[in-house]
């Protein structure tokens, strides 16, 4: 039986020519990554087992990203240990306030990651970069402790579900809105354990930022890797990008999938997900009772330069209405440059916005944002728990750039084609 | 091995937000975190919960961020197992790698309720409600992950057979 392009990957990794679900296997990594949350707890563990040197500085990327610029004297501790390590072990990958962005838009945009890599990261959005062909994952901190040391890490390699898709998104529709359909249709443990893997026609009419969307909420459904496969648009933008030279991996023709679902891009509407789990999905034009206070356009899921776009298409020439607060985080510093460069950044202080640095902030609820008890937000971030963005009585609603761009005009929960 | 203690119980998609908040995470001291384990959804936690005692929940104990610190904080406030339907499979790698035994068995996590008096045998996977008398045979570990869990954990056992 054919293996699937996670299980081939993996395969390659762990120096085998099959592997099968279920099989625990060791694999060769690639690439190690943490944040400023994350790293500090890696780097404990990490020297209380007794290691004194990483197994490769070139294949360890430190991010600081969650609390930076520092937001109090306990995270800047928390970065300093971050700093002193990466300094002294000369991580290559460390980047720190100035160079920093999220993680996961900074290390693709950097080149730092390449299609068939297999990639372990403490932080559970790592599995963002199979939007460009790789096996990515999210792991804890002992796990990036011992890939640290080892440059190994231990998988039960793992079942698939398949998306095809066909057809081309509307206007006003994106990424986003895609993968919270999908996660309103299978729930928050729908893939638990398991790969999701697109493919179709359909892949072609996604740009990257799209696939780094669908990916990075992978998660969110309790996958342990979303993928895309490798195409033109891929290749495009890794080309005079990445470090290492891309492999691509193609599914088998007879792989075994656990269910295959099939869906229409053509047919996807901006899609919000209602408080307190991703998968409690609505269409946004059901939703205009619901009124807003906060309107946030950033993270690692949608802070990418589309998003800016998006953003900006709604916003330039028009006002926040009053009584919301509208928060724009372009996810690294090309992209904040690039928004500055193009006007963006003028259009949304304009707008009534505020634009910030790169920060992870308001979507865990760190700073930058937070709610009060009986606020609401509409957001472009990825998870919507109880307590995540502020208080516990405060609620977040995760919806597309062009849907939350589209409410902070109205102040209340409003898409794209209504503001036009 | 054995537990016993009393059970906190929860529902299905209890997250890492919510057993610790980010607010929370500008600090990687456990004894600090774990004043803070639970309380978005049961503030009386911490006050409540004993050592040995056990957390048992629905589907998908765990999801959402891939945060060590939530397995830390649970078993730094002295939680001897989590029994779960099924648990997201980073807290699963997590609870492993940092030695917070946890139990996949559907039926002991539908059947057993809050206060019940629970005692677990890791060697045999039985779990047994001493309070309703009922017995329960929980999924055992793959023996490659019962070799990291008796070693003391992941950094453990790699530093074992590292010197082997």
């Amino acid at each position: 039986m054919g293996m699937t392009m996670t299980q081939k990957i993996l395969a390659a990794h762990a120096g085998l020519d099959y592997v099968s679900e279920g099989q625990l296997i060791s694999a060769k990594l690639d690439l190690v990554l943490g944040n400023d949350i994350t790293t500090p707890v890696a780097v404990n563990e990490f020297e209380k087992a007794g290691f004194d040197k990483v197994f490769n500085k070139d294949s360890i990327a430190i991010v600081l990203d969650h609390f930076v610029p520092n937001k109090d004297i306990k995270a800047a501790e928390q970065s300093k240990t971050c700093r002193q390590f990466a300094n002294c072990q000369c991580i290559s990958h460390f980047y720190d306030v100035g160079k920093m962005g999220i993680e996961h838009a900074l290390l693709p945009e950097q080149g730092v990651v390449t299609a068939g890599d297999c990639v372990i990261g403490a932080d559970s959005h790592t599995c963002t970069y199979g939007a460009l062909g790789a096996f990515s994952t999210g792991v804890g901190s002992t796990d990036m402790a011992a890939g640290m040391a080892t440059g190994m890490a231990w998988f039960k390699v793992p079942s698939a579900i398949r998306f095809n898709l066909t057809g081309k998104l509307p206007y006003n529709c994106s990424g986003k809105d895609v993968i919270l359909s999908i996660i309103g249709n299978i729930g928050v443990d729908g893939a638990l354990y398991k790969s999701m893997e697109f493919s179709g026609d359909g892949v072609q009419n996604l740009s990257i930022d799209d696939r780094l969307c669908i990916c990075n909420m992978a998660i969110e459904a309790g996958a342990k890797n979303g993928i895309f496969p490798v195409d033109e648009i891929t290749q495009a933008y890794m080309t005079n990008r990445c470090e290492r030279k891309p492999v691509v991996f193609e599914a088998d023709k007879d792989a075994k999938y656990d269910k295959v679902y099939e869906i229409d891009l053509s047919k996807i509407k901006p899609t919000v997900s209602c408080p307190h789990l991703p998968e409690n999905t609505r269409n946004a034009e059901e939703l205009h009772d619901i009124t807003i206070d906060q309107v946030v356009i950033g993270s690692c899921t949608n802070g990418r330069m589309e998003d800016m776009e998006a953003a900006y298409k709604i916003l330039n020439g028009k006002t926040v209405a009053q009584n919301v607060r509208c928060i724009i985080i372009p996810a690294t510093m090309q992209i904040y440059r690039d928004c500055i460069e193009r006007g963006y950044v003028t259009a949304f202080i304009d707008a009534g916005a505020v634009v910030s640095t790169p920060t992870c902030g308001p979507c865990l609820g760190g700073y930058m944002g937070i709610l009060a008890a009986g606020e609401r937000c509409i957001s472009t971030t990825n998870r919507n728990f109880v307590g995540r963005m502020g208080h516990t009585e405060s609620e977040v609603y995760l919806s597309s750039p062009f849907t939350a761009a589209a409410s902070a005009l109205t102040g209340f929960i409003t898409e794209y084609k209504e503001v036009q | 091995m054995n537990t016993q203690g009393k059970v906190f119980k929860y529902k299905d998609n209890v997250d890492t937000d919510v057993i610790i908040p980010a607010r929370y995470l500008n600090t990687p001291v456990a004894a600090e975190l774990a004043l803070h384990c639970m309380e978005d959804i049961d503030k009386d936690f911490v006050k409540n919960v004993k050592e040995g005692d056990l957390i048992v929940a629905g589907w998908n104990f765990g999801c959402g961020s891939s945060r060590e610190h939530a397995p830390l904080v649970i078993k730094t406030c002295g939680v001897s197992c989590v029994i779960a339907k099924s648990f997201a499979r980073i807290f699963y790698r997590n609870a492993i790698n940092i030695g917070l035994p946890i139990l996949e068995c559907e039926e002991a996590a539908e059947e057993i309720s809050a206060g019940d008096e629970v005692s677990v045998n890791f060697d045999t996977g039985e779990i047994n409600n001493k309070t309703t008398g009922k017995i329960y045979t929980a999924q055992p570990f793959p023996p490659f992950i019962q070799n990291i869990i008796k070693k003391g954990g992941l950094l453990a056992s790699l530093k074992e057979a590292d010197n082997e």
